[in-house]
């Protein structure tokens, strides 16, 4: 792999930048690796750099059905922090934050980070008293949060409106090394590290059913033949009810859209993100200018990557009271992803009914900002074939022994 | 915007005039059931990606409940019926057949008794 850096720009543009390399190979499936990975999302891909990079296990592919990134991780609003209410959530949400600090050089790939500080409004009592719990419980944590007073939030965004009618703004949970992050580059510098250790990335794939014999997985059935592996990782975000069934189990889980929208680009306003969970919308300003907004999801089911035109408008009528001067904005984009939401609102990271295959699923409307510590604690699970850690309260047992990791309490939305 | 007819009242309303009350049919567990059956029932689902029977509640209508029978891929919506069945009702089956007609029902799942 030719390393990035400013002398290769350099000595490229003196030669029409004639000599860059593809980022990553495209090769055709062998027959066989070790491990298979289902899904080229952040998940999936962060997954497969970790097994080579921690464990040394090279002889991967990744699957994907479309393009890498193409699923949720392309589609996200790219908030990323850890200030989570439970012990296990906060483990792997601070690990996760801690790796975005360094993963640029990581992956000599520019992600971008951009740790600009998050607050999570609190616009009603309840919501107050939550957040000064979380506070507490994240100093006991060792995660960096602070309760701050409606001044400070005023300081901090200075279009906001701290006394609308219906959701005044009564302080905030301030954490502020969470940020945002370039959503694609984190796909694309993980495929083109994964590609540099030798891994397949095998896009335009689809994997449409699961072999075994005697309880373990053997192999995928995919659109490109069958490939044979050793172990089975199953990482699709909203589909993986449809893996879990070809596998023969199901999942405490179901799909449902969620949406987001940018405006069109303006001068710098606001230079953090900030989340209103009371009201389903949060807000950050993109570099080029735009302001990216996202909404709750669907009440209902859904595979559709598109979701309802009313919640768009939920959204934005709380927003505009919030910040008054985007009211004239007019929005460029909108889209969906289909978001796998768990009952207690905390991912899957588990071994399961078949023997060697294992998930990491359930991330719903919050996972980007954990790509990196999934990918960590879920290759340790797939190399060692044991939960870690990071991953040992996340099984999917939990649902059958009642020791939910309920963040639903903590957030009704977490993105 | 999705239209769901209620049954109960005949009006063809908006999502926004209802409440989604999640999959349909699912059988309750009592007092005796296993962990495992709990946990079948509480949290277990076979989120289809297609055909799904849901509970709707026509709330800022006439109030009652309803189910719907649905396509969560494309939107279509199938038939919507009395709450007052355990699975889907014959009609409902014919109307999903007309566009998958080698649909049936999943494990565990029964059609409503005439
Ligand atoms: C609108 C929106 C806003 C969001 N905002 C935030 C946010 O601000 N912060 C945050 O932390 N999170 C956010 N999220 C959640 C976050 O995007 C997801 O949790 C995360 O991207 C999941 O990553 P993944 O790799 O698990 O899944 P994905 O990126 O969806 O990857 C799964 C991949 O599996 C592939 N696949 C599926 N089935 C098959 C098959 N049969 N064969 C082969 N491949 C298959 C898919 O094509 C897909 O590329 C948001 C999500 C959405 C939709
Ligand atoms: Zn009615």
């Amino acid at each position: 792999m030719r390393r990035y850096s400013a002398f290769a720009i350099a000595k490229e543009a003196l030669r029409h930048n004639t000599g860059w390399q593809k980022a990553w190979r495209s090769p055709a499936p062998r027959k066989k690796y070790d491990v298979v990975i289902v899904g080229a999302g952040g998940h999936g891909l962060a997954t497969a750099y970790h097994l080579g990079k921690n464990h040394g296990i090279t002889n991967v592919a990744v699957v994907e059905k479309g393009w890498l990134g193409g699923g949720n991780t392309g589609r996200n609003t790219t908030i990323i922090r850890s200030n989570y209410l439970q012990d296990p959530s906060a483990a792997i949400y601070e690990k996760a934050r801690s790796l975005y600090e360094t993963m640029s050089q990581d992956l000599n790939y520019n992600v971008m980070f951009s740790p600009r500080g998050v607050i999570m409004l609190a616009q009603t009592h309840h919501e107050v008293r939550g957040y000064q719990r979380t506070a507490h419980a994240n100093a006991l944590q060792g995660v960096d949060t602070r309760w701050i007073s409606p001044a400070e939030v005023k300081k901090l965004v200075p279009i906001i409106n701290l006394d609308g009618p219906r959701y005044p703004v009564l302080g905030g949970l301030w954490q502020a090394r969470g940020g945002t992050a370039r959503h694609d580059a984190v796909a694309w510098g993980y495929a083109r590290a994964c590609s540099a250790m030798g891994m397949d990335i095998i896009q335009q794939c689809e994997v449409t059913g699961i072999d075994s014999a005697e309880g373990k997985v053997t192999g995928v059935q995919t659109t490109k033949g069958q490939i044979a592996c050793d172990k089975l990782a199953m990482v699709v975000a909203g589909n993986s009810g449809l893996l879990a069934e070809m596998a023969g189990f199901r999942l405490p889980l179901e799909t449902v859209p969620l949406q987001a929208l940018v405006s069109e680009p303006i001068k710098p306003c606001m230079d953090v993100v900030v989340m209103a969970n009371t009201v389903h919308g949060y807000m950050s300003q993109s570099d080029k200018g735009e302001m990216v907004i996202g909404g709750g999801t669907d009440g209902h089911n859904g595979y559709t990557q598109r979701g309802s035109f009313h919640h768009v408008e939920e959204t934005v009528r709380a927003l505009v009271e919030t910040f008054p001067m985007i009211s004239r904005l007019k929005m460029l984009r909108q889209w969906g992803g289909n978001v796998d939401v768990t009952g207690d609102r905390s991912p899957i990271l588990s071994k399961t009914p078949l023997g060697n295959c294992f998930i990491n699923c359930g991330w719903g409307t919050g996972g980007f900002k954990a790509i990196p510590g999934s990918g960590w604690a879920m290759a340790e699970l797939v190399a060692k074939g044991e939960p870690g850690p990071l991953t040992a309260e996340f099984g999917l047992n939990r649902f059958r022994e009642g020791r939910f990791i309920d963040e639903s309490v903590a957030a009704g939305v977490a993105h | 915007m999705l239209i769901l007819t209620c049954p109960n009242c005949g009006i063809a309303c908006d999502e926004t005039e209802l409440t989604p009350g999640g999959v349909a049919h699912l059988e309750r567990s009592g007092p005796g059931a296993s962990d495992a059956e709990f946990e079948d029932y509480l949290f277990m689902r076979s989120n289809p990606k297609g055909v799904h029977f849901e509970r709707w509640r026509h709330s800022s209508g006439c109030g009652k409940w309803f189910h719907a029978a649905r396509d969560t891929a494309t939107m279509q919506v199938f038939a919507t019926y009395s709450a007052q069945v355990t699975g889907p009702t014959a009609e409902v089956l014919t109307a999903i057949r007309a566009k998958y007609p080698d649909y049936t029902l999943p494990e565990g799942l029964k059609e409503a008794r005439p």
